[in-house]
């Protein structure tokens, strides 16, 4: 039998988040009644001139940036052409020989716990363009329905080198780059809305050849799931089909979930002939060193950048770090509560974010932005536990409390339900004697060897302090009494 | 270099113009024409000269990102040859 490798290389479509159209001052907000947001310009109407929007180029510089790509001191749109009804130029405006953004390398995370590995994705370049409208073919009246709502919205289309070597890889970059533009605020992530698709161009050779095999592009990936899925269908599918004798012709192909077969679509008896040039509409975009530089000191600290701080700074484990730094809210939570609880205190802050709160929220089907217990409660919480004036035990009735609104914050509460923690060491003796005294029969067990009993002893005089000693004090000073 | 009747098809079937053979032969003509030009200008010697994207060496001015436009809706649709619940209706489209 032989081995097969596969090669992965991802186009992702981008929707940045502006406030208006990449060429017009029409709104780019999702979900408007169809085409209240298409204007003359988006409409393509007779003498109307594309007037380019910075905060489009801004969101550009800002990936290149981030993904330590070169920034193009000048870039050129071109037109791309090609006819359909939702395009109604006749042209999409695009960039082609001069793209905004060369090069770039996005990190990903491969495995978990101890096998947690890291390998680079290089990026060929992003460039700037405009989103098309949409076609809705139901049926009216035999005819085909569109919306340019859509039309004009500004894209970053975002292309890697073929170095993904298996859908794990091709998935960990969509995630890796998916909280990248997230947390450098250039998109809102919304893979529903559309704002993150993906293209995946698959192919597979023998292992050990030099030459690419034959690819096949899987348009319009809008899930996770769905990417795993139809790439995995299509390596197999190729495989087969290849040592079944047959040839992988290059095409697009679409996936279908209800299926989980990926299909081609039908091959147009002429190939695309985009018959690219430069935008006599629009001059050449000029990106001084200045607005670069202005543009860097206003990125927030990157996610690897973090969570290499997180490590040094905070003695977290790698894999910590790693779920911390997932998304900036996150990130800004954890660091919140940091700030509260003392840095001596940044490894149960980690625990409470990542396993507490975490675990409540996705009990409640919350996200953290709605977090009821916000980070300065919880930071206040995770001191006390620190400072010994709680135990783990109480905190977590304390999280309830606080979850539930029952008070501003944890020392309030504490106050309020009276849950310091007694660690005045004859107080507790004196609870425990009178434990002692009313549980004579398990004394006596204990004593005739059964240790079983003592755990018991141990519940009853947490039981009579209502959990507000310390476990481990009461251990300690109960084997004293029975030795 | 000339264009073969051919290509002149090719390119009129991608920029979705119907010309008869006539139109085709004529058309040839006039594009030869136009690449005899062509062939002149390339004859200079430009070497050291980068190419411009654009016939004015000005750069591209920026808009501020924000909403100018209101819903005029109506009025375009107004226009429109077909329209029904807010969307251009087309001949049907499917790929």
């Amino acid at each position: 039998m032989k081995q097969w490798e596969v090669v992965i290389g991802i186009e992702t479509h981008v929707q940045l988040s502006t406030q208006s159209k990449i060429f017009s001052g029409s709104s780019t907000a999702f979900g408007a009644e169809p085409n209240v947001q298409a204007n003359a310009v988006d409409l393509a109407l007779p003498g109307v001139l594309p007037v380019l929007n910075k905060g489009a180029v801004e969101c550009a510089i800002r990936f290149g940036l981030a993904v330590e790509g070169q920034v193009a001191p000048k870039s050129v749109f071109a037109r791309k052409n090609y006819f359909y009804p939702d395009l109604p130029k006749g042209y999409q405006i695009s960039q082609y020989e001069l793209p905004v953004v060369v090069g770039g390398k996005v990190a990903i995370q491969l495995g978990q716990g101890d096998d947690l590995s890291e390998k680079t994705i290089n990026l060929t370049r992003a460039h700037l363009e405009e989103d098309a409208g949409k076609s809705l073919h139901e049926d009216f009246h035999g005819k085909s329905g569109i919306d340019l709502n859509r039309a004009g919205t500004p894209l970053l289309e975002i292309v890697t080198e073929p170095d993904m070597r298996s859908s794990a890889e091709a998935v960990a970059y969509a995630k890796a780059l998916h909280a990248l533009v997230r947390w450098i605020g250039i998109c809102d992530g919304n893979m529903q809305e559309g704002s993150f698709r993906c293209d995946a161009n698959v192919s597979v050779r023998p292992v050990g050849q030099k030459e690419f095999g034959t690819r096949r592009e899987i348009k319009n990936l809008n899930s996770f799931r769905f990417m795993q899925q139809a790439i995995d269908y299509e390596v197999q599918w190729q495989i087969a089909h290849i040592e079944d004798g047959g040839r992988v012709e290059q095409a697009t192909v679409l996936f279908d979930p209800d299926t989980g077969e990926t299909r081609a679509m039908r091959s147009k008896e002429d190939a695309h002939d985009y018959r690219y040039f430069p935008d006599p509409d629009l001059l050449p975009l000029i990106i001084s060193r200045d607005w670069i530089e202005r543009a860097r000191s206003a990125l927030p600290e990157l996610p690897a950048a973090k969570k290499q701080r997180f490590v040094t700074d905070f003695g977290l484990s790698a894999y910590d770090a790693t779920t911390l730094t997932a998304s900036l809210e996150v990130a800004d939570f954890y660091e919140a509560t940091v700030v509260v609880a003392g840095k001596a205190a940044a490894k149960p802050c980690a625990n409470w974010v990542m396993v507490d709160l975490a675990a409540r929220l996705n009990k409640e089907g919350m996200e953290l932005a709605h977090s009821p217990v916000s980070a300065v409660q919880l930071g206040g919480l995770v001191a006390r536990i620190a400072d010994n004036t709680i135990s783990n035990n109480i905190a977590k009735k304390i999280f309830d409390a606080l979850w539930n609104g029952e008070g501003k914050s944890a020392d309030e509460i504490i106050d309020k339900q009276g849950l310091k923690q007694i660690t005045d060491s004859g107080a507790i003796e004196a609870l425990i004697d009178e434990v002692l005294a009313a549980n004579a029969a398990m004394v006596a067990e204990f004593r005739a060897g059964k240790e079983k009993a003592f755990n018991a002893l141990v519940g009853q005089a947490m039981k009579a302090t209502k959990g507000k000693a310390n476990p481990q004090q009461v251990n300690e000073l109960l084997r004293r009494k029975l030795a | 270099m000339s264009l073969t009747l051919e290509q002149v098809r090719r390119v009129a079937q991608l920029a979705r113009i119907d010309i008869s053979d006539a139109e085709a032969e004529s058309t040839l003509g006039h594009l030869n024409g136009i690449f005899s030009l062509i062939e002149e200008m390339q004859a200079v010697d430009t070497r050291g000269v980068e190419p411009m994207a654009h016939a004015q060496d000005l750069a591209q001015r920026l808009r501020v990102d924000e909403v100018t436009e209101v819903n005029r809706r109506d009025a375009y649709q107004a226009v429109a040859p077909e329209t029904e619940a807010g969307l251009y209706l087309v001949p049907k489209v499917i790929e």
